[in-house]
């Protein structure tokens, strides 16, 4: 289990990878002979505030793809309200782009279950559960043995490591559905329904897992907690820029000739992480445009790159830093099939229960096929981003925003090549006719 | 309906893991075990399920229609999980599912006749930095060519 899926790079700051590659990573001696634990021993001699505050003072944001600082989520659960707390981890990795949350717990499943019982003691939490899409069954079994190794030497169950602090953990399956990676709709899965999402306020720092007070905080995330506590957040801090701490995984796929995924600072500038890191594009090949977060992030055209890697920069650009995968295009992509398939996706994903979502996806993937055919009308490419734009804010969760945003993007930025398609149809330039 | 002793360990541990009178937390989970013993999630598993969490039937069909990964009828015993999302499609993921219907002479959701081989295009497997990837049954494959497809079929036995 120690082979790596790609080679390191150089310029990598290994923090929550440093275990990668590792002999025998997964196990609990090699976690106890690299630091494992110690963080969670130095938490438990300290009180809810000083966890969240060193927290806090990481400026750690959450690795999922909303960047939401995960000191101040944390902050929110209210402490004193008479009900159980819970820990719920969203490792349903399935933003298009994203395959960092497997190789964590494939190759580090401790460092998660010491981040989960920090969290836990931050907010007085006594149960948590790990859910894991179905598709990554390999690593239910992985996180089964590491929680089993941890119960055995006594860092869950009761009396965790001699304190008086108790706590239990457990996997959960998905079971094939992108939308609970959505944090409300997941905990709906959690609880054996439909993964539809729920109206927030409340949200789950409130009313969470069974209705009860929840972290819920993406793999990535939690793994960054132990080294945090360890070291003080302020060194975690200093590894990024101001407003956002640390470094973070970033996985590279498309057409570069090294993809894989790399551990950087916050703030690596993007063209040197694709160049340096990436190894690159295929030789002779110029960049057209890169997914900088996921496939629900606007898209940005080759020349827009020259940026760093932080959630200001890229917010500045129109863009996100989402879920940290990115996907690269070179010249020779065709950007009507990429809008074409990503909105393919967004439609059978849509869970169904907002109308402007559940149509809206259907309704443009119709369009973008229409158009990909070469039948599409010359009208088609503007009500294509009009019909995205009226998405826009106006459904429960992201997922409606997830689909418009890259396809009001793409239109925009490459709309030359949505008109060579309908230019293929003689039809293209008829107008509506008003009848009566 | 009987289970195997490891299904049937696994669904009593499955039903401590929730708060009290919360077990029906345990249904995804127990469809999917259950399905992966039993082939698919037949009228009989949904019932024995139903049964055991005390909820009804109507409440599982509900959770059936709307995962992905739960089948009412048994896939083959080698499930070809081609996928051709954006990150794969831009590597060959297009050209391999393309190549993987030929091979087998099967469309999106298809079983061949016997029950080897059944294919599927999917969505996103969180392979995006080794694609073009598949998933054999639950076994990932990565970096795969039309070329390596067919070894890695000709494996399947």
């Amino acid at each position: 289990m120690s082979k790596l899926y790609n080679e390191p790079s150089p310029l990598e700051v290994k923090v929550v990878s440093k275990r990668f590659g590792l002999e025998n990573s997964a196990s609990i001696e090699t976690y106890l002979a690299t630091e494992g634990y110690l963080a969670l021993k130095k938490a438990i001699g300290m009180t809810q505030e000083q966890i969240i505050d060193e927290v806090k003072a990481s400026s750690l944001r959450g690795r999922g793809g909303a960047g939401f600082p995960t000191g101040m989520k944390w902050g929110f659960v209210p402490r004193q309200l008479d009900k159980p707390k819970y820990i719920v981890v969203n490792a349903d990795e399935s933003e298009p782009g994203t395959c960092k949350d497997r190789l964590l717990i494939e190759f580090d499943p401790h460092s998660l279950i010491e981040g989960i019982l920090i969290g836990a003691l931050a907010v007085g939490a006594e149960k948590g559960w790990v859910y894991i899409r179905g598709e990554y069954r390999y690593l239910i079994d992985i996180m089964d043995k590491a929680i089993a190794e941890a119960y055995v030497r006594g860092f869950l169950g009761k009396n965790i490591a001699g304190s008086n602090f108790s706590f239990d953990l457990y996997t959960q399956t998905g079971a094939g559905a992108y939308e609970c990676g959505e944090e409300s709709a997941l905990l709906e899965s959690l609880e054996g329904k439909r993964g539809i999402p729920r109206i927030r306020p409340p949200f789950p720092a409130v009313s969470g897992a069974f209705q009860c007070p929840t972290i819920l905080n993406n793999v990535e995330t939690f793994c960054a907690v132990p080294p945090i506590i360890r070291d003080g957040g302020k060194a975690f801090a200093d590894l990024g820029i101001p407003k956002a701490g640390g470094t973070r995984l970033v996985c590279i796929a498309g057409h570069v000739m090294k993809p894989g995924v790399y551990e950087v600072p916050l703030g690596f500038p993007m063209m040197k992480f694709i160049n340096e890191v990436a190894g690159g594009l295929r030789p002779g090949r110029k960049l057209k445009a890169v997914i900088p977060g996921g496939s629900s992030c606007p898209i940005l055209r080759g020349d827009e790159c020259d940026l760093n890697m932080d959630y200001d920069s890229l917010a500045k650009a129109k863009s996100m830093l989402g879920s940290g995968g990115m996907v690269i295009m070179d010249d020779t992509t065709d950007m009507v099939k990429v809008a074409l398939r990503i909105m393919r996706f967004y439609a059978h994903e849509s869970c169904g229960w907002c109308i402007p979502c559940r149509e809206g996806t259907t309704w443009l993937r119709k369009m973008l096929q229409r158009v990909t055919d070469g039948q599409g009308m010359t009208r088609d490419i503007d009500l294509i981003g009009d019909l995205a734009k009226n998405m826009l804010g106006r459904t429960f969760c992201p997922l409606g925003d997830a689909a418009a945003l890259p396809t009001i993007s793409i239109v925009e930025k490459f709309r030359d090549e949505f008109e060579a398609y309908v230019a293929k149809n003689p039809l293209a330039k008829n107008e509506l006719v008003t009848v009566g | 309906m009987t289970f195997s002793p490891e299904l049937e360990k696994r669904f009593a541990d499955l039903l401590t893991h929730y708060p009290e009178g919360r077990q029906k937390a345990a249904l995804i989970p127990m469809l999917m075990y259950g399905q992966d013993e039993v082939g698919s999630v037949s009228p009989e598993l949904m019932a024995e399920v139903a049964k055991r969490l005390s909820i009804k039937v109507i409440e599982v069909e509900e959770v059936l229609g709307y995962y992905s990964m739960l089948h009412r009828k048994p896939m083959g015993k080698f499930h070809i999980q081609v996928c051709t999302n954006v990150a794969c499609m831009l590597v060959g993921g297009t050209e391999l599912y393309d190549h993987a219907c030929k091979k087998l002479g099967l469309a999106h959701l298809e079983t061949q006749k016997g029950g080897n081989f059944s294919l599927e295009e999917v969505e996103c497997i969180g392979a995006c930095s080794w694609a073009p990837a598949i998933q054999v049954n639950y076994d990932f494959h990565h970096h795969v060519t039309p070329e390596k497809l067919d070894t890695i079929l000709a494996g399947c036995k």
